[in-house]
């Protein structure tokens, strides 16, 4: 079943590209595709389109189901499709898997045209410049000179920040959610130990287990478990499962006893029955790396000097993953380049998952900012 | 405490100085409205003096009334101070009919002439005398600038005209204009008796 404003049944499609792209780490990728979808209709004068940046497991697959009986929409149905927030009868909405990723654009499963082998652990390590440089490209294929706005959370943020300095003349809006302007001491700490977990797992064989016929999911599962709780607030976490217990009593064991564990080895277990070691690898690096300000000796007023867009930035008062005080470090440097920036707190109990729940002041900010975009 | 933001809304509906404030304002000044409620004075100003507007607002519906109005708004508490803009960034920082009901009432004005070149203060002036009169048959004072009763008033800080002469002398802060208001008429006679609503345009001193 469909509800009546769903974007309905849709379909990947894929772009391939034959012009090489120069990586940031110094590597060059001759050839890659992206995988993409869309939703709504790119109007006469191009001006409608949207990008929707996604984070570190996110995708393409922003909205509607792949088939009738479906039992998952897209990550974020719930702001996209016709009378949403993000109002497809309106916009030419756009999702797109990062270069790197594991649904299906260039990254680690995909096939490597010059040894025709899968590129495993050879592909390159990427940068949230590098996927801005592809989503560019994809602009160009799809005939888009210029983005109505891109927009994103958490690490999706930072790309829709970066499209703002890398072509500020192609996007006329950005809204940056639940994001920063770079990764802390402590955020890189939860990404290393989460990257510990994968390369220490004895089946992570350097990242060339495809070879041996295995995944390192134990590893994979420990850092979506870590990640998981980092997502949360503690009192999200408290009001969702307190201490309760799963089996109603104490039995003194290592077994599943409080249903915080039960939660956390799911979402561990269905994570590493889909993910790939070698994206997530990847895209972690890709948060570690973000640092606009750093070759402006940090100083990201200069840093975002360049930018022309117009400012969406949303915080979440629970978020600790990117506290509020992240997004203002961005509200101040686009202040003080006299940049049309608009600030929301969104008060919310879930922690940096906030960005995801179909909170109504916060739809309402999403859906009276877009509305006043005109296309 | 919960009808506190309720309140702000209110008064902003009645806020009668706007046009007053407009008076001290360049044509294209770049403005910051602290407690801008849903930006009615930054869009006013956008009209009549083309001004670059930023607002300030803490109260989730006035935010988004004011983002849907057009301004660029910035969700913040004011308590919490201005760090999140630069020294003498504005020609002008507006705090309009707030300050009597705002804790940190030094340090905010304090910031208002760091971020700003100029400030602009009103308040109800508590020391008009319809305030007095109640306060002399013993009821604290409800007028058409103080319209709550003690126990729901968001106004914490309420004071009079000498009361900020006073606090501007002991900061070294210059009073450029003053303004002294009751139903809309200045007052220049005794107006810290005859009048309701007071107005300064101010900066820091030497």
């Amino acid at each position: 079943m469909l509800e009546n404003n769903s974007v309905g049944i849709v379909a990947p499609q894929i772009a391939h590209f034959n012009s090489p792209l120069q990586l940031k780490g110094g590597e060059v990728l001759t050839q890659y595709h992206l995988v993409y979808e869309t939703y709504g209709k790119l109007n006469k004068n191009k001006s409608n389109a949207v990008f929707v940046c996604h984070a570190l497991s996110g995708n393409h697959h922003l909205a509607g189901k792949y088939s009738a009986d479906d039992r998952h929409t897209g990550w974020w149905d719930n702001l996209i499709g016709p009378g949403k927030p993000l109002d497809t009868n309106k916009f030419f909405v756009v999702g797109i898997n990062n270069l790197g990723g594991c649904h299906g654009s260039s990254g680690p499963l995909s096939i490597n045209p010059i040894t025709d082998k899968p590129w495993g652990a050879t592909f390159p390590v990427v940068t949230v410049e590098d996927w801005v440089n592809a989503q560019a490209r994809l602009a160009d294929f799809l005939g888009v000179e210029q983005l109505a706005a891109v927009i994103g959370g958490s690490l999706g943020g930072m790309q829709a920040l970066q499209w703002t300095l890398s072509y500020p003349d192609r996007v006329r809006n950005a809204l940056v959610i639940a994001s920063a302007p770079n990764l802390t001491a402590q955020n890189m700490a939860f990404n290393e130990v989460a990257r510990q977990a994968i390369i220490t797992d004895p089946e992570f064989h350097d990242g060339y287990y495809y070879n041996f016929g295995v995944v390192p999911r134990r590893g994979l599962r420990i850092a979506r478990m870590l990640g998981h709780i980092t997502y949360l607030s503690d009192d999200a976490m408290g009001a969702k499962f307190g201490r309760k217990l799963r089996d109603g009593e104490i039995k003194y064991s290592f077994e599943v006893e409080f249903e915080m564990e039960s939660y956390l080895r799911y979402q561990g277990d269905k994570f590493a029955g889909e993910f790939d070691a070698n994206t997530y690898l990847r895209m972690t690096r890709a948060l570690d790396y973000f640092d606009p300000a750093a070759e402006y000796g940090g100083n990201l007023t200069s840093a975002l000097a360049i930018a022309k867009a117009n400012f969406l930035v949303i915080s979440f008062t629970s978020d600790w993953r990117f506290s509020p005080n992240r997004s203002r470090e961005i509200v101040k440097a686009l202040l003080d380049n006299e940049l049309s920036v608009r600030y929301a707190e969104v008060t919310a109990a879930h922690g940096h998952d906030a960005f995801l729940m179909p909170d109504k002041h916060y739809h309402d900010i999403m859906r009276g900012y877009l509305n006043m975009i005109e296309v | 405490m919960g009808s506190f933001e309720e309140n702000i809304a209110i008064s902003a509906n009645i806020r009668s100085d706007f046009a007053l404030i407009a008076k001290w304002i360049g044509n294209k000044a770049k403005v910051l409205d602290l407690g801008c409620g849903d930006g009615s004075l930054l869009s006013q100003l956008r009209e009549t003096h083309h001004i670059r507007g930023y607002g300030v607002e803490k109260d989730d519906s006035n935010w988004l009334k004011a983002m849907i109005n057009g301004i660029d708004v910035i969700q913040m508490d004011l308590e919490a101070g201005l760090s999140g803009f630069e020294a003498q960034s504005f020609d002008v920082v507006v705090l309009s009919q707030t300050l009597q009901a705002v804790l940190n009432t030094e340090s905010i004005v304090l910031e208002m002439l760091r971020v700003g070149r100029e400030a602009i203060v009103t308040f109800p002036n508590f020391g008009y005398w319809k305030h007095r009169i109640q306060l002399v048959a013993g009821k604290m004072p409800v007028s058409k600038n103080l319209p709550y009763q003690w126990y729901d008033t968001p106004n914490v800080h309420l004071c009079t005209i000498k009361d900020f002469d006073e606090f501007c002398m002991k900061h070294e802060i210059e009073i450029m204009e003053r303004l002294v208001l009751t139903d809309k008429e200045p007052i220049n006679f005794m107006p810290n008796l005859m009048g309701s609503l007071a107005m300064y345009r101010i900066k820091a001193g030497k």
